[in-house]
């Protein structure tokens, strides 16, 4: 073959690449798009794979998911890269808005954390009811403790529960930091027989592949709740409003709520979340 | 007829290339320096020197590969840069290295590469590679690729990939330098009479005096950037201008005649009148060069031709005599010039004397014989 | 090992059912890295020739930095596109992060200095001469340099192939400026890393495969023009 003809060919795989482009990608940049920055262990749940093709259909937006920690969604917020935020931090959140960078806030969904850990469970947390409680055992007895340390939600969630109880673990040696999301937490905790604080929706979808058991549940300190908030447009010119708040809308609609209360019902034989919009 | 003689007559009197003031300098200190040199057409100018005495400096600043330079250069008597583009002046040249340099396709296509970059159309460049192919005997390698090639086939295609440009100026650069001695021979061979054939304008650098003189019509001796002496040949050989230039060139005697006998591989070959026996093959009418190495001559002060066993006897007059340490250099006219090496002791003996009459006398089979091919009418007559 | 087994099972069968989701990835990835590749191409062969072939002050300083960007981390080079793209940073009006362009600049960036590097050192790697026999057969500029091109056309499709299989393999970038948007910004690898942190490792397994065994394809075809061109 000569050399002429292989950049002819690589030519024509390229023309014919740009035609696919057009194809696909038209108007996805504009207008109708919006920038949603959520967290890991809901876009793990695939609780928004069936969300946002509905409303993409129904409104003809185009959402772009960016799954990252709950801080980070945050934080992007605060710079006003993103039009809306589904997070699950309640004070960030308050701060968030009442700093001005975020409006329109709404209870969508909830669930809870539970602790998790190996059915040895050497901690004993089993025996108790409450978080701060099973954290002390944890602490005491020197079992190992998998945190996040993303600034995600749940990372947030834990650090407040070992706050309660004021204790610092960082530094420990029971204590490791593994900076993934929820789903890379839970499965270095199954391989290490560790403990970790998770998110039940997460659990649930990834029970299959680990070897965890939920010890403590039920606590109200570990009511996991996910709201969703725009970003003011008034502070950031950039953000889409009208996108967000058709957004915002739709997941407090009765017809989303209705399909989060039976979403994992057939997978898990369990529900992942709970609607929350109707309770306030 | 008469226009072929006028364009002739017109050639002759502007010279192809004209070189004025040329400079090169390189860190500081000159590596060129010609105030002056011209070149005709149809002249094969040889440029002879050491290693780093500017052959290839000035070959390559001629084809305008090498910058900054400081002079000026005329083509056709019309000043480069002014009357002709650079592109344009570098396109009627062809440069040639001692590394054939062909590049990775078949040997077709090097030969061709000159006349694509001209975009010249594609059946010209046929029969122009086909040409040129033949020409250097290297057709049946066509298809094949360089990597496969042996060092001479390699400098054939070479050459064929210059010729098929048919430039107005063709300068090489030690073409055969990188050569075993066999394949030297015949392609200096072949060379000598496509030159002959096609009479094309050459300037050669080569270190080698005897390709010089058996190519070349005119030579030029360089040393650190400068021309020594230009004249032909058999002048710079046998008259060098100073004493650098004789140990660089002029350590034997060589001599042009024609052959006018032939017995049992001897030869009577005519020299200015003189007639010398040498051992070697040419034919009868040829003209050949005679090389006498300077040791093989001895001299006695005796003029009786008789007492001497040697065929090759003459009597000549001392010119010039150089000590060099144990040996002392004569150099004396028998009608043609020529050179022996005398020890101190017989120097004394003799008792020798510039403008004394000796007698020199060396041997048939102490010459070396070069057969230089004139005329191409002879080698087609021979092969009838 | 009965993980790997099902993967590779689960590769098999969303390959031959031509699974949709997979398709897209498939291609896309394919598109994004192409595109990607074949701009860094033209940058890196052109800035590599420039610099192989011209003696400047502070050449040397230059090549080194050009050696050094061939291993530049994609992480780096995504988050630095991400902090440029974002609405609030200097190119923030364009609003093309979280979207393929986007990618196919990072990764842009990430192979031009590896085909620049490799360009740049088998323009060097050519007899020293070469350049001045080519202008001495009357050749300009231009033609020089598109002969010497074709002279050092291996060791440059070997730089296609470092290219390519750089940013194909990357995931640091993509995910950084692309956002692993499913059905449009998705890739093989960043699919691969979501995954397998979703706990779905048949899947991941078999994105892996598809991945290797498309890396392993690009190359196959490379190479077989590569040594058909040696041994010619």
């Amino acid at each position: 073959m000569k050399f002429g003809n292989v950049v002819k060919i690589l030519l024509y795989c390229y023309i014919l690449g740009i035609l696919l482009w057009f194809e696909t990608s038209e108007a996805k940049t504009g207008p109708k798009s919006i920038l949603l920055a959520t967290t890991t262990s809901l876009r793990d749940s695939g609780l928004l794979d069936l969300l946002i093709p509905i409303f993409e259909k129904k409104r003809g937006y185009f959402v772009k998911t960016i799954a990252v920690g709950s801080g980070q969604a945050m934080a992007m917020g605060m710079k006003g890269e993103v039009d809306v935020l589904l997070v699950h931090s309640p004070d960030a959140e308050k701060k968030f808005i009442s700093e001005g960078y975020g409006i329109n806030r709404k209870i969508v969904m909830y669930n809870d954390f539970v602790i998790v850990g190996p059915f040895e469970d050497p901690a004993k947390t089993k025996e108790v009811k409450l978080a701060s409680e099973a954290f002390k055992r944890i602490a005491m007895t020197g079992a190992l403790f998998l945190s996040r340390s993303d600034h995600s939600g749940t990372h947030i969630k834990e650090m407040e529960i070992w706050k309660s109880i004021s204790m610092n673990p960082e530094g420990k040696k029971w204590y490791h930091e593994t900076g993934l999301g929820m789903g890379e937490t839970l499965h270095v905790s199954d391989e290490k027989r560790g403990y970790t604080l998770s998110d039940r929706g997460t659990y649930l979808a990834l029970k299959k592949s680990l070897g965890l058991e939920i010890l403590v549940q039920g606590d109200p300190n570990l009511l996991n709740v996910y709201h969703i908030i725009e970003v003011n447009p008034a502070r950031w010119p950039k953000v889409n409003e009208a996108g967000a708040k058709a957004f915002v809308e739709f997941m407090i609609s009765m017809e989303v709520q209705q399909l989060i209360k039976t979403f994992g019902l057939n997978q898990y034989g369990s529900f992942l979340f709970l609607p929350g919009a109707e309770r306030k | 007829m008469r226009d072929e003689e006028r364009r002739e007559n017109e050639e002759g009197s502007i010279p192809i290339l004209e070189v004025r003031n040329l400079k090169v300098e390189k860190g500081g200190s000159m590596i060129l320096n010609i105030p002056f040199l011209q070149l005709y057409g149809k002249e094969i100018l040889s440029l002879i020197g050491p290693n780093g005495s500017g052959k290839t400096t000035l070959l390559q600043t001629l084809s305008l590969l090498l910058s900054p330079f400081q002079g000026e250069i005329f083509f056709r008597g019309k000043k480069v840069g002014d009357c002709y583009s650079f592109l344009e002046y570098r396109r009627k040249l062809a440069l040639l290295f001692q590394e054939p340099l062909l590049f990775n396709t078949t040997v077709f296509n090097n030969v061709a590469s000159g006349l694509k970059i001209r975009g010249i159309k594609r059946n010209e460049i046929e029969t122009r590679v086909e040409e040129n192919l033949k020409r250097f005997g290297i057709d049946h390698l066509r298809d094949r690729s360089p990597k496969t090639l042996s060092g001479g086939e390699a400098q054939r295609v070479n050459l064929a990939r210059a010729f098929a440009i048919q430039p107005e100026v063709l300068l090489l650069d030690e073409p055969f330098a990188s050569l075993d001695p066999p394949t030297r021979e015949s392609l200096i061979e072949d060379l000598a009479s496509i030159l002959q054939q096609t009479r094309m304008t050459v300037i050669l650098a080569t270190h080698d005096r005897m390709e010089a003189l058996r190519l070349s019509t005119r030579m030029a001796v360089m040393k650190d950037g400068e021309i020594l002496q230009t004249g032909p040949p058999e002048e710079v050989v046998n008259r060098p201008m100073n004493e650098w230039i004789a140990s660089f060139v002029g350590t034997e005697t060589i001599l042009s005649g024609r052959v006018i006998k032939k017995e049992e591989g001897t030869l009577l070959v005519a020299v200015e009148g003189e007639e010398i026996e040498a051992v070697g093959d040419a034919g009868v009418g040829e003209k050949v060069i005679l090389c006498i190495r300077p040791e093989s001559v001895t001299l006695s002060i005796s003029t009786a031709r008789e007492t001497i066993s040697a065929r090759n006897v003459f009597i000549g007059r001392i010119e010039e005599i150089h000590s060099m340490g144990f040996y002392h250099k004569v150099r004396m006219n028998c009608g043609f010039p020529l050179v022996a090496y005398i020890t101190r002791t017989s120097m004394e003996n003799l008792s020798l004397k510039v403008g004394r009459e000796v007698t020199a006398s060396f041997k048939a089979t102490s010459l070396h014989v070069i057969r230089q091919k004139e005329d191409q009418g002879i080698e087609r007559l021979k092969i009838k | 090992m009965d993980l790997i087994l099902e993967g590779i099972k689960k590769a098999f069968c969303l390959i031959f059912t031509l699974d949709y989701e997979v398709l897209k990835i498939l291609l896309l990835s394919l598109r994004v890295s192409g595109t990607a590749t074949l701009i860094s191409l033209f940058f890196g062969i052109f800035i590599g020739i420039i610099v192989a072939l011209s003696r400047f002050p502070g050449r040397r300083i230059v090549v080194t930095l050009i050696n050094t960007g061939m291993g530049l981390p994609p992480v780096v080079v995504g988050l630095f596109v991400t902090i440029f793209l974002w609405r609030s940073g200097p190119l923030g009006f364009l609003g093309i992060l979280y979207t393929p362009t986007a990618m196919i600049i990072a990764q842009t960036i990430i192979a031009t200095p590896i085909v620049m590097g490799i360009t740049l050192a088998a323009i060097q790697h050519l007899p020293e001469k070469l350049r001045l026999q080519i202008l001495a057969l009357g050749a300009t500029h231009l033609q020089m340099v598109w002969i010497m091109i074709k002279e050092a056309k291996l060791p440059l499709l070997a730089g296609v192939m470092a290219g390519f299989g750089g940013v194909i393999s990357e995931v640091g970038a993509s995910i950084m400026v692309g956002g692993n948007i499913k059905g449009y910004t998705r890739v093989l690898t960043t699919a691969t890393v979501m995954e397998t942190s979703r706990g779905n490792f048949d899947i991941a397994i078999a994105l892996g495969v598809i991945l290797l065994a498309l890396a392993y394809l690009v190359n196959l075809i490379l190479t077989q023009i590569q040594q058909r061109e040696r041994l010619r």
